[in-house]
């Protein structure tokens, strides 16, 4: 059998035909820019230094030191403090970025987009970033590191609660507000109780990804288990490395699997 | 031919799926399998391409023991059966065609099926399979903007690409309205007279088994409890398989539609 | 004569005992606050006697100083860069991890459950660790700092990815096994069209997560624009600091803004 009728070939607009060429031009493009400017010093990373570090430094950590647990959980401890300080903090002061970025609650649209964008704002910087100016206003200690998580935790505790606020039922509100109930018996009576439990999910979530950002604030003074680490690094002491690492996995696990207990039950 | 000798089939729960079943299926057969949900229909075909393993019995297809295949035979024989679904199973994401090319995967190596490299008869094969059932003109169409029913059209068109010797559906009409189950069963009538395909379809609607089949195969909790020329099949022989009165719901209706 | 009553006693809108409940849940959150900001001298009252400082720091940054923008623009680059090449060894490197997670893929929990396993893992070690301990092994510059957000982006993206497979539709899977598939053609033709969409989102969503962690990797000497802000920082040239600070501003927005359509469009 030689006959046969093949299909037709698809009918596409010139754009249609274009795109994946043009997207892999632009693809192209990025790679080589960046594959081309990077500066990766190869003789180093393939270095005789390397390979000697390299048969020091992984055995070591995974031998850790445990003569240093003491030290290590005390500053572990410390840290967990920091990041619960810092995000009960970030809980209430998000609150009233929440309403504010809210449009069912604040009719005023200025005030509206002004909250969204300074909670958007805050986002744009990692925590250490902040860390590192409050470190330079009041001293490198834990004091720098509390406000830098709280800071970045309102970014996102107010993104999240505005959204939240945003999804309620306003039949309830309307329904309070038939009954002549003011202004702040609709917000307790109407708006908290639908909030409350999403609030509270949100909150603790958010103290997970404290306790792991608060475990390096100390690399840049800012308090906790971070400031053992550089001290660490610096000397070499990569068993002590080891046992840091071990506590924080420890530690970041047990959290996660606590606060995520906690949060099924309150949703 | 397809023999099943004495086969059974327990699954690792422990239900029974299928208990001593023996029946011999000659070629081009058109053949309805009835029964309630859980008497094994499922099963029992999908025992014939080995989606399911008996575990007792054997299995014969053209002569040979399929439970004995391993991976490379087994690709082999499912290549040969096609298998249609309750729902369609196509990927809903890609477009009629490479659902229907898809049928080919078992003829072609993984390279050429990995860069969409087929022969040119392939792709001709399968505009021809989509021509067959009317539906060549959604070809670059992504198969989720399709009806149900032109979904399961799609999907017999995918199985005529394998050009298999047997055809399996597995209650290829549950999800459809009337009309268009009475048209899919034309389209797999049809496929099965004009390409002597052995056809092997479940179905709990009396009165299409009625309509479409040749034989009738009942079962009954894994069993085969009857199995006959439809000729001599009534409503009493449905009540008998079925063990109570035959319902309302037992018929889809609307054949004089169609 | 004394009537047992089987209806209970008014108590007021909530029982006694929720009453009780919520207020020692209160009193320990907000004694243990209290105790935390003592212990890391965060009270609010530390914050009011540390205003100073901060109102210092705020006056010295202005007016930035925009000749130094020249400097700091190659730098951002370069982390740029490290983010584009992390994130797309990360991506390659996760799509066989993310199949071999995925339980409906590999149901076989001798398989599954330690590759699972060891991603958790990975995502509880904090990055900035991750390139001190690098820098450590391979000496100063981008390569480790590469390295490390490689790993720490690895962990997030099978985590997303497998998610996503394991919530496949598994009927084409089934189809494309009856007709002789074998396994690489079940993944090509059944896993791979319904993941691809999704795939490429995550992508994009840890190239966002990576500039951001990529911007501080300077400050261990993992490379990038974050060398430049803990030195100009430690020399208290704040008008620098301003710049680089707007810099990174402009391009994180710039980014996720970017990232963030090319998502929508995507799903």
């Amino acid at each position: 059998m030689t006959e046969f009728t093949l299909p037709p070939k698809p009918k596409k607009t010139a754009w249609q035909k274009m795109r994946p060429y043009l997207i892999g031009i632009i693809l192209l493009a990025i790679y080589i820019w960046t594959f081309s400017s990077i500066e990766i010093r190869w003789s180093r990373v393939f270095s005789q230094h390397t390979v000697e570090s390299l048969t020091r430094v992984i055995p070591q950590l995974f031998s850790p030191d445990w003569s240093a647990f003491g030290k290590v959980m005390g500053l572990m401890w410390e840290t967990l403090l920091m990041a619960y300080t810092g995000t009960l903090m970030a809980a209430i002061l998000a609150v009233p970025f929440g309403f504010f970025a809210a449009s069912n609650m604040v009719k005023n649209k200025f005030l509206n987009t002004a909250s969204k964008w300074a909670l958007n704002a805050i986002r744009a910087f990692p925590e250490l970033v902040l860390a590192l100016m409050f470190v330079a206003a009041v001293g490198p200690r834990p004091f720098a590191g509390v406000i830098a998580i709280a800071i970045g935790s309102i970014g996102m505790l107010g993104k999240l609660y505005s959204e939240v606020i945003e999804s309620i039922d306003m039949n309830v509100v309307e329904a309070l507000e038939a009954n002549g109930a003011n202004k702040l018996q609709v917000l307790f009576y109407g708006i908290i109780p639908q909030i409350i439990p999403e609030f509270l999910s949100y909150a603790i979530y958010r103290f997970e990804i404290d306790v792991r950002a608060s475990t390096i604030l100390g690399i840049i003074g800012a308090g906790g288990i971070g400031t053992l680490i550089t001290i660490a690094t610096t000397n070499r002491n990569w068993s002590e490395v080891g046992l840091i690492l071990v506590v924080i996995i420890a530690v970041v696990t047990l959290i996660d699997i606590v606060s995520a207990q906690i949060r099924k039950r309150l949703v | 031919m397809i023999e099943f000798k004495d086969i059974s089939l327990v699954y690792p729960n422990g239900t029974q799926g299928l208990k001593n079943v023996n029946i011999q299926i000659n070629p081009g057969e058109f053949v309805v399998v009835v029964g309630l949900s859980g008497a094994g229909k499922s099963t029992l075909i999908r025992s014939i391409n080995r989606l399911v393993t008996p575990t007792h019995g054997e299995l014969l297809i053209d002569q040979e023991n399929i439970l004995n295949y391993r991976a490379r035979d087994l690709r082999k024989l499912r290549t040969k059966v096609g298998m249609i679904f309750q729902n369609y199973n196509l990927v809903k994401r890609s477009s009629v065609m490479k659902n229907v090319i898809s049928g080919r995967l078992g003829y072609t190596g993984t390279l050429r099926s990995l860069f969409n490299l087929y022969p040119k008869e392939d792709m001709a094969l399968a505009y021809r399979s989509l021509e067959r059932v009317n539906i060549s003109e959604k070809l670059y169409q992504r198969s989720d903007q399709l009806s149900g029913g032109q979904q399961q059209r799609v999907a017999i068109a995918r199985v005529l690409t394998q050009q298999p010797n047997i055809i399996l559906a597995d209650e290829p009409v549950a999800s459809l309205d009337p009309p268009t189950s009475h048209q899919v069963m034309t389209y797999l009538r049809k496929v099965n007279k004009e390409d002597h395909i052995t056809t092997i379809v479940n179905l709990h609607f009396i009165d299409m088994a009625m309509e479409y089949a040749d034989r009738i195969i009942g079962m009954r909790a894994g069993e085969v409890v009857y199995d006959g020329p439809v000729s001599e099949v009534c409503e009493a022989t449905f009540e008998e398989i079925y063990g109570r009165k035959i319902r309302d719901e037992d018929r889809v209706g609307g054949s004089d539609d169609a | 004569m004394m009537r047992k009553t089987s209806q209970p006693t008014l108590q007021g809108i909530t029982s006694n005992q929720t009453k009780i409940r919520i207020t020692s849940i209160f009193v320990i959150v907000v004694g243990f606050y209290l105790f935390t900001s003592i212990k890391t001298e965060s009270s609010l009252l530390d914050l009011w006697n540390g205003k100073n400082g901060f109102i210092n720091i705020a006056q010295n940054l202005f007016p930035p100083n925009w000749n130094y923008a020249s400097t700091v623009l190659p730098q951002l680059i370069e982390t740029l860069h490290m983010a584009i090449i992390a994130t797309t060894i990360a991506a390659i490197i996760s799509i066989p991890i993310s199949l071999l997670s995925a339980a409906n893929l590999f149901p076989n929990a001798f398989i599954h459950q330690p590759v699972r396993f060891i991603m958790n893992v990975l995502r509880t070690i904090p990055d900035i660790l991750l390139a001190l301990i690098f820098v450590g092994i391979f000496g100063v510059g981008v390569f480790p700092g590469i390295m490390a957000l490689i790993i720490f982006s690895l962990g997030l993206l099978a985590k997303l990815v497998y998610e996503t497979i394991e919530s496949i539709d598994m009927n084409p899977i089934e189809a494309i096994r009856a007709s002789g598939g074998n396994t690489l053609q079940v993944i090509g033709y059944a896993v791979l069209p319904q993941v691809l969409p999704q795939f490429v989102s995550f992508g994009l969503y840890v190239f966002e997560v990576n500039v951001r962690a990529s911007l501080v990797l300077g400050f261990v000497g993992a490379g990038g624009i974050g060398l430049l802000l803990n030195q100009q920082v430690s020399w208290a040239n704040y008008p620098n600091v301003m710049t680089i600070i707007i810099i990174i501003f402009v391009s994180v927005v710039i980014i996720d803004y970017i990232s963030n359509k090319l998502r929508e469009r995507l799903i």
